[in-house]
């Protein structure tokens, strides 16, 4: 054995000259599930003991034990923030992800969101003792409006997804009752991968439109499409690709011409909040995102909010239940008879995602008209200024001007071993959460980049940089560098084919190991 | 303006690096037809303090469930909530995370979610469970959906002690998908004569049911599953598994429920944390997002997003469902507290729940007039008035109680159930509570 080898086999870490005996780093710390710190009976919640009394469970009485862990209060909080500081977010850093709009979240909207006057409210209280909610709910709801010139707002949708729902079923139920079976929706090939899941869930089949050379729909080959078996249009505009459809009047015209309706994703509303109005775009309903244009949450995933802009046509299908002005105020209107007798039907349980109305409607509010025009036109300079800054380095998609997020695609790793995947790893590295990647699906090697209103000069400039510095890298040949990237987090590139192949959904107590003698 | 970064002077130099005059440069491809000059007829910019002040004056507006006695359930349940839970779901890092796209970078949301996959689990009965989709109802239509994939057939059979959102949710899911709806009758207080053919894909029971009837559904999973279809069960008071045999446990293939309970507001009805779990062998035909455990390229231990190709970013038209954003932080706050509970305060808590129903329900069947109408229950249950239930309630709103929700709010055609009135108590009802409730009925009732 000669003493190089030996010294590997004995100090095993020793060319990791951060190993540590804990497997801790500093302020990464390692933490099990909260299942392998079972003390089985502890809990973390002071109950006092039952009174005395005659079960009534019908001999349903559970039997076996459910399998929770007991843990105390300090170790919970322990365990749940060692978690948290394994996690980027926007309070950390950028966060660029295209079509995600990930702003600065105002803690003032969590404040109000928690007043008991809203978070303590049952949905099923009384009329007289929800009055306050009715105004918040017919407040928001105002500012949407004029915000999208729309007449009509459908406030229960719980996320975006669910928003196109709920339109592309208004639609369907407005041609329905005028006796029109169409049966396609026409979908950019660009579009997110809601959109043509929600028109299947609708039963609707769909028809995927080419984009031309400069990232729009192409208007001859939809208008080619066009005719008596169109339902809709879905459109997201601006597009996923970062750009303002400049030829969406003559879109709309087309497809009203064809008797179809205009649906679009509103997901990148925050390009034209305050500046331009869906309903003069000849829009027909509109989705928006309150976790994104209006500032609530991600939350990790969720919860979201999903309201829809309806046109007048629509709006009698809106879904249940309305808040509508009575003689005596404000109503909240739960089935369907007289006005609503129309409406497709309910969407999820009670009202809506109230929480999130607070939170956004105390945004709005505290933007006001003129800030909110602000936003939108921050949004698109903070977008133009990275594309000019990365102008060099990488390369741009589709050239010219482009709204609140800019598409890259890999031709400028043509060659270097380098791809999206890898570039986005080692911009973690570097501090920095990447950018949308391999979306939208019609270039090679997105990277859809929006970094949001939000974000300061200096925060771009040092993104622009970092970006710009790792450009020259991989055409530097530091191939190996990217392949291994990341190296610095808490967990490095995860094994997804395997968790695919064989999944692992749950934790399971390990299974009682034999005596040796056995 | 407070959330804005840019100074004046940053967006002039930034204009001259892009090379535009005007901002409006920026904004040339939006049709001249289509643009506004002036500013959209809505307030302008207003500081944290006027903001506070409006929004509070709607607040105020309100009754707080905490501010009177409260006996309100039907599906959503005021359940006290650990201060540490909300103290920890506001850490910046959970809060303002994105869907964890990006593991390495999300190793904290990924644990927690599948700390959550595994807890919703162990309480349903059932193998697997998903990473939260909106709320029970939609959990429930989804359910119907995924039964139809399962088993190609296109009946779903829902039970009359279906929640009626959850029931109206299903049928709005279905009326453009092909799927036949057959919602029965609701009886309060009676079973179901529930009918499986050899078309039916799914039943749908809830558990216990909307009006608070405990039933074992262990027949009818057996005869379901003779019959090659599905059993769905709902349960929309989550705490109830902590006393009550699990769904799992009688039979259930898919278990669709309502989260809030634990660890979340009454919030008017939303945010609230949709639960869905299945057998192993179905969950390639699960709607929603996913974690699974896996290894890092140093052979760590660690969480993804997994069988995505079920997901509409990748399958598009063909995706189980559409969903993409789900209850992402209602799930840690569920975590949270569940995991704060653990195992004998979730025990304990779900005690407190039914002795609270138990003393209700004697305390009211002593009021003359009043009648018990559920037999078997946990915190919820129904009675009979001798006058129109809207009525009483109106009266007792009247004298500050918040004493539960009449049946005909949700039941307008059914004139056999107007006098029928769905309470229900948690913990945080006291036994003052429980005087002034029975007290003020027996007033109400004179």
């Amino acid at each position: 054995m000669t003493g190089w080898s030996q010294a590997l086999s004995v100090h095993p870490a020793a060319a990791d000259e951060t190993a540590t005996l804990t497997g801790n780093r500093g302020l990464q710390l390692e933490e099990p599930l909260l299942f392998e710190q079972d003390s089985p009976g502890h809990c973390g919640v002071d109950l006092p003991e039952p009174p005395p009394h005659k079960s009534r469970l019908g001999g349903l009485e559970r039997k076996s034990p459910i399998g929770l862990p007991g843990l105390s209060e300090p170790q919970i909080v322990r365990h749940f923030t060692r978690l948290s500081q394994k996690n980027y977010a926007i309070d950390s850093g950028i966060y660029p992800l295209g079509s995600c709009t990930m702003k600065h979240n105002p803690r003032l909207n969590e404040k109000l969101a928690r007043l008991p006057g809203f978070a303590d409210l049952h949905p099923l209280q009384p009329a007289a003792t929800i009055k306050g909610a009715l105004e918040l709910i017919d407040t928001l709801a105002h500012w949407l409006k004029m915000l999208t010139g729309m007449p009509a707002l459908a406030l229960s949708p719980a996320a975006g997804a669910h928003g196109e729902l709920c339109g592309m079923m208004t639609i369907r139920a407005a041609l329905t009752a005028r006796g029109d079976a169409r049966q396609r929706i026409l979908v950019p090939e660009s579009a997110h991968g809601t959109n043509p899941a929600t028109a299947a869930l609708c039963g609707y089949a769909i028809d995927p439109i080419a984009a031309n050379a400069r990232g729009r729909v192409d208007l001859a080959a939809l208008k080619a499409k066009l005719g008596s078996d169109v339902a809709a249009l879905m459109l997201t505009n601006p597009n996923t690709c970062g750009l303002f459809e400049d030829e969406i009047l003559e879109i709309a015209a087309a497809v009203h011409a064809a008797g179809a309706f205009f649906y679009c994703d509103g997901a990148n509303f925050n390009a034209i909040v305050g500046k331009v109005r869906p309903a003069d775009l000849g829009i027909d309903a509109l989705h928006i995102n309150l976790h994104k244009t209006f500032s609530t949450p991600h939350g990790g995933g969720g919860p979201g909010s999903g309201p829809v802009a309806l046109a007048a046509a629509l709006a009698p299908h809106a879904p249940l239940p309305w808040v509508v002005h009575g003689d005596g105020g404000l109503e909240l209107v739960e089935h369907a008879a007289g006005p609503t007798a129309q409406s497709i039907g309910r969407l999820k349980g009670f009202h809506g995602q109230m929480g999130m109305f607070v939170r956004a409607l105390s945004y709005m509010m505290s933007h006001g008209a003129d800030g909110l025009k602000q936003v939108a036109e921050d949004a698109v300079l903070n977008a133009n200024y990275l594309r000019v800054r990365l102008a060099g380095a990488l390369s741009q998609s589709y050239p010219g001007t482009c709204m609140h997020e800019v598409l890259f695609d890999d031709r400028f790793l043509k060659d270097t071993g380098v791809t999206t995947l890898d570039f986005a790893k080692a911009l973690i590295d570097e501090g920095f959460h990447p950018m949308t990647m391999y979306f939208p699906l019609v270039v090679h090697g997105a990277l859809l980049i929006e970094p949001t209103e939000t974000e300061s000069k200096a925060s771009l400039d040092q993104f622009a940089d970092t970006i710009n510095g790792l450009a020259t890298r991989a055409r530097n040949g530091d191939t190996a560098s990217f392949h291994a990237a990341p190296r610095l987090t808490p967990r490095r590139r995860l094994d997804e084919t395997t968790a695919a192949r064989k999944p692992v959904l749950r934790w399971r107590p390990e299974p009682i190991r034999q005596e040796a003698a056995d | 303006m407070r959330y804005l970064p840019l100074t004046p002077s940053d967006r002039q130099q930034m204009l001259a690096t892009v090379g535009a005059t005007s901002i409006d440069d920026l904004f040339a491809d939006v049709p001249k037809l289509a643009r506004r000059d002036g500013l959209v007829d809505l307030p302008l910019a207003q500081g944290e303090l006027e903001v506070e002040r409006a929004l509070s004056r709607m607040a105020a507006k309100n009754v707080s469930a905490g501010s009177a006695p409260f006996f309100i359930g039907g599906g959503v349940y005021r359940h006290h909530v650990p201060a540490a839970v909300d103290h920890l779901i506001q850490r910046g890092e959970f809060l303002t995370s994105y869907t964890p796209y990006q593991p390495e970078l999300a190793q904290g949301t990924l644990q927690s979610l599948f700390e959550f996959q595994t807890q919703v689990a162990l309480l349903t009965g059932m193998e697997v469970a998903n990473a939260s989709l909106y709320d029970g109802a939609t959990s429930c239509a989804e359910a119907v959906a995924m039964a139809h994939r399962i088993t190609r057939r296109s009946k779903a059979v829902l039970s009359g002690g279906l929640h009626p959102h959850y029931r109206e949710v299903c049928e709005t899911y279905a009326q453009f998908s092909g799927l036949e709806v057959r919602a029965l009758k609701p009886t309060p207080g009676v079973a179901d004569p529930i009918d499986i053919d050899n078309e039916t894909a799914c039943v749908v029971v809830q558990y216990p049911d909307f009006f608070g009837e405990l039933r074992d559904c262990s027949a009818l999973a057996a005869r379901c599953h003779q019959a090659g279809a599905l059993l769905v069960v709902v349960v929309t008071e989550i705490v109830s598994l902590g006393a009550v045999r699990s769904p799992g446990e009688m039979g259930a293939d898919i278990v669709a429920a309502e989260g809030q309970s634990i660890g979340n507001a009454l919030n008017f009805g939303g945010p609230h944390l949709g639960l869905f779990a299945s057998r192993e062998q179905f969950v390639r035909q699960m709607p929603g997002r996913l974690v699974g455990q896996t290894t890092d390229a140093d052979g760590k231990r660690g969480w993804v997003l997994t069988l995505s190709t079920r997901e509409q970013h990748i399958r598009r038209e063909k995706a189980t469902s559409n969903i993409c954003t789900n209850s992402g932080l209602c799930a840690l706050a569920f975590t949270i507290h569940l995991a704060l509970l653990g195992e004998s305060g979730l025990t304990r808590l779900a005690k407190l729940n039914h002795a609270a129903a138990c003393i209700l329900a004697d305390r009211l069947a002593a009021v003359p007039g009043v009648r018990i109408v559920t037999r078997n229950f946990f915190n919820e249950f129904v009675v009979r008035l001798p006058i129109p239930a809207a009525d009483a309630v109106t009266a007792l709103t009247d004298k500050d109680v918040l004493g539960g929700v009449p049946l005909s709010r949700f039941y307008l055609d059914r004139a056999d159930l107007a006098d029928l009135l769905l309470i229900a108590t948690t913990e945080t009802a006291t036994p003052e509570d429980i005087d002034i409730f029975s007290d003020t009925l027996a007033e109400v009732l004179q």
